[in-house]
């Protein structure tokens, strides 16, 4: 039973959470829709955190998405063998972990030490950044240690499938009951994490200006129009 | 041509008296608020010095504004695929420490402290931290009227340019005041450095404007603008700055740091531009001649075919009618008195400075017997380098400054010699020629420079409401009234609420 609320329930009451609070705090919070920077407090620990935080975390999503979301069959298909992938998922996800791990270690201490920072940082500062500390401590453990000691474990036959299958709405959540603890955790308390991302800080990634280098440098608006800008 | 208005401001260096009256009503009207303390829209600056913030001057560090390469015009911090690679940390940002760290004082201690021998003092606490702060070292107008002289004087990139003329002997220092605001540029680099495009300029009036819903807190504006005029309010993680207090102007009034300006030092109207070229302006090779290139954007608002175009863009008769009676015309582009601030940045700046001609006088001993001619070496000589004033206000070029000066000279000896007599004399004058003007053209510069009343100093058409689609909305709206902290007695440091 529990196996069903965790991998066929849970899920969707954090996806839930997360796209009606964004749409909420979007269209009735808009103007707490920002990225909360505290560079003008602190410039030199940030350069540090901020810098291999937010690069590490793009890595590391890039793996995600070539391990969860495209199919094995995909990899057999081109050709990569289980070792190779294996290899260069170990590495390169160990690489991307310690980035994210170190970025935000060295956050923490500047939000708890930096006397500036440390006045303003708030409840859901704090949050945000331990919940994402332990999801990329557990995931660079597994990445680098578990995988490497123990047994570099399949999981594009079970977690893959499984996180697939959610977006068609028929979790397959047998599929999640021998994955081992470790990453069950990792995964259980990822989606603790992206229900709260509407709460907090996180929101501004989903603000990424992507179209930036495609307008026009000057912009122009009139006045009794920019409500429909 | 494309035809547009553009309100700007002329501010007159040679009355200004540094009481520094502009910036209080300005913080009293727009930054008396938790995330605001640090930021001065307006403020005013003792030059030679570091300005407000610290060396604002050095585009090396901060890169503001705009750089020419391979004769197309680019963001000097870097275009927008760069400023993306750089989103999560902006190398070239102003920190707190290079405007202050604000801070108010322990007044409570003086009502509870109990008897002891001494009087109680009232400590500073910071409005950032909360904590006491022994030893504030750097503050608003820290370095007023040169105090630290020959520390703070280098500090200033103009000095550092032509170190070897500055002397910091007591009787050969120099010094003036340069009021600042936002520029209100025609060619802003803030708003070409917005990655979130929530910066802009009015069509109507030219005034650039923070869209406050769609500002995510990216800051590349912050030092994308090599004025430094826009802040980051750290309360609220949005950029603010100086919107030319639209909501007076949009009523026909002048802005509230120049209504209250008691040296009457500034002047505001509306001048007309060809947008089409505004481009092209900015993008000429030698920075010495951006001054020209700049004016020559400008639109003649008397001419009947500039009339007609801009009636087609959308310009009605009263802001026509403002932009002939335009103080701004006269003095930024026929009589060429008011210089633009660094036009060598590229960004095409509004708000005008005409070059201040005191303490010139000082070197002349026999002002009664002194022929008109006499005064040009006076204005050689001047106190205040002209390399100086040409470092500020001209790109390095020191002929259009002594241009200005002479012609502030020429109707200082005019209008003395239309009292005590010489008027034939001055007409003829080397120093009516030189400084390439006529006593018709004159005695209206001292009409507008010293008399002239309210209605002549600001000549401002009113908004064009009629075309407001809500006007029950506006009448009452506050543009920040969703982010805006209660009103009333703040504690420090100021508790922000979780995420609004």
């Amino acid at each position: 039973m529990s196996g069903l609320f965790w991998w066929a329930v849970y899920p969707y009451i954090c996806g839930t959470i997360l796209i009606i609070a964004s749409f909420y705090r979007f269209v009735f919070r808009g103007k707490s829709w920002h990225a909360p920077s505290t560079e003008i407090f602190e410039k030199k620990w940030l350069r540090v955190g901020s810098t291999l935080f937010h690069w590490g975390i793009i890595f590391a999503l890039v793996g995600h998405i070539m391990g969860v979301l495209i199919p094995l069959e995909f990899y057999e298909a081109i050709g990569v063998t289980e070792g190779v992938y294996h290899f260069f998922a170990i590495a390169g996800g160990g690489v991307a972990g310690l980035m994210v791990v170190i970025g935000l270690i060295v956050l923490i201490i500047r939000k708890a030490t930096n006397p500036r920072v440390n006045a303003h940082a708030g409840f859901s500062d704090y949050f945000t950044v331990v919940l994402l500390l332990i999801i990329a401590g557990l995931g660079t453990y597994m990445t680098l240690i578990y995988n490497t000691t123990y047994v570099a474990y399949e999981y594009r036959l079970t977690i893959g499938p499984w996180f697939r299958s959610l977006f068609t709405f028929q979790p397959q959540y047998e599929l999640m009951t021998t994955v081992p603890f470790i990453f069950q955790l990792h995964i259980v308390i990822s989606f603790l994490l992206f229900a709260s991302i509407p709460f907090t800080q996180l929101i501004h990634m989903f603000s990424f200006p992507a179209r930036y280098p495609a307008r026009a440098p000057q912009q122009y608006r009139a006045r009794n129009g920019y409500k429909n800008n | 041509m494309k035809v547009k208005a553009q309100v700007a401001m002329v501010m007159h260096l040679d009355k200004c008296i540094g009481c520094h009256t502009c910036s209080v009503t300005c913080k009293n009207t727009w930054t008396n608020r938790p995330g605001m303390e640090y930021v001065w829209y307006n403020n005013v600056e003792t030059r030679p010095g570091p300005g407000y913030p610290k060396e604002w001057e050095n585009t090396d560090r901060f890169k503001g504004g705009w750089t020419l390469r391979n004769g197309r015009l680019h963001l000097r911090a870097g275009g927008p695929v760069a400023k993306l690679a750089n989103i999560f940390f902006n190398p070239n940002m102003a920190t707190l420490d290079d405007f202050y760290e604000p801070w108010t004082y322990d007044f409570e201690h003086l009502h509870k402290s109990p008897k002891k021998e001494n009087l109680p003092v009232a400590r500073p606490i910071s409005m950032i931290t909360g904590k006491y702060m022994d030893k504030p070292e750097w503050g608003p107008n820290w370095d007023d009227d040169l105090a630290g002289g020959s520390e703070v004087v280098p500090m200033d990139p103009n000095v550092q340019k032509l170190q070897e003329h500055i002397a910091m002997e007591y009787e050969k220092t120099f010094m003036m005041y340069l009021p600042r605001i936002c520029e209100h540029c025609l060619n802003p680099s803030c708003v070409a450095s917005c990655p979130s495009g929530a910066l802009y300029k009015r069509d109507e009036d030219g005034i650039v404007l923070v869209d406050q819903d769609a500002c995510r807190g990216w800051r590349f504006c912050m030092n994308g603008c090599p004025y430094h005029k826009v802040y980051y309010n750290w309360n609220t993680h949005k950029a603010e700055k100086c919107n030319f207090c639209y909501p007076r102007t949009e009523a026909g009034l002048p802005t509230v740091c120049s209504e209250t300006c008691v040296g009457r030092i500034r002047y505001i109207g509306v001048v007309l531009y060809d947008a089409d070229r505004v481009k092209d302006a900015a993008s000429v090779q030698d920075p010495k001649e951006l001054y020209e290139s700049q004016l020559s954007v400008f639109l003649d608002p008397n001419d009947p075919h500039v009339i007609e175009e801009a009636k087609k863009s959308g310009i009605n008769d009263s802001w026509i009618k403002s932009a002939q009676e335009s103080p701004i015309y006269k003095m930024a582009m026929q009589w060429k008195i008011a210089l633009p601030l660094h036009p060598e940045y590229r960004t095409l700046p509004m708000v005008w400075y005409v070059p201040p001609l005191s303490p010139i006088m000082n070197h002349i001993t026999n002002e009664a017997e002194l022929s008109a001619d006499g005064f040009i070496p006076a204005v050689d000589q001047m106190r205040i380098p002209m390399e100086y004033l040409a470092s500020l206000l001209a790109a390095d070029d020191v002929s259009v400054i002594r241009r200005a000066l002479l012609k502030m000279v020429a109707m200082r000896v005019h209008m003395r010699a239309k009292t005590v007599g010489g008027v034939d004399e001055v007409r003829k004058s080397k120093l009516i020629a030189e400084a390439d003007t006529s006593v018709e053209e004159l005695e209206d510069m001292a009409r507008l420079l010293g008399v002239a009343k309210y209605n002549e100093r600001f000549v401002i058409p009113t908004g064009r409401r009629e075309m407001d689609d809500n006007l029950q909305y506006r009448y009452g709206a506050c543009s920040i009234e969703d982010i805006a902290p209660p009103e009333g007695m703040v504690t420090y440091p100021y508790g922000r609420s979780e995420n609004g």
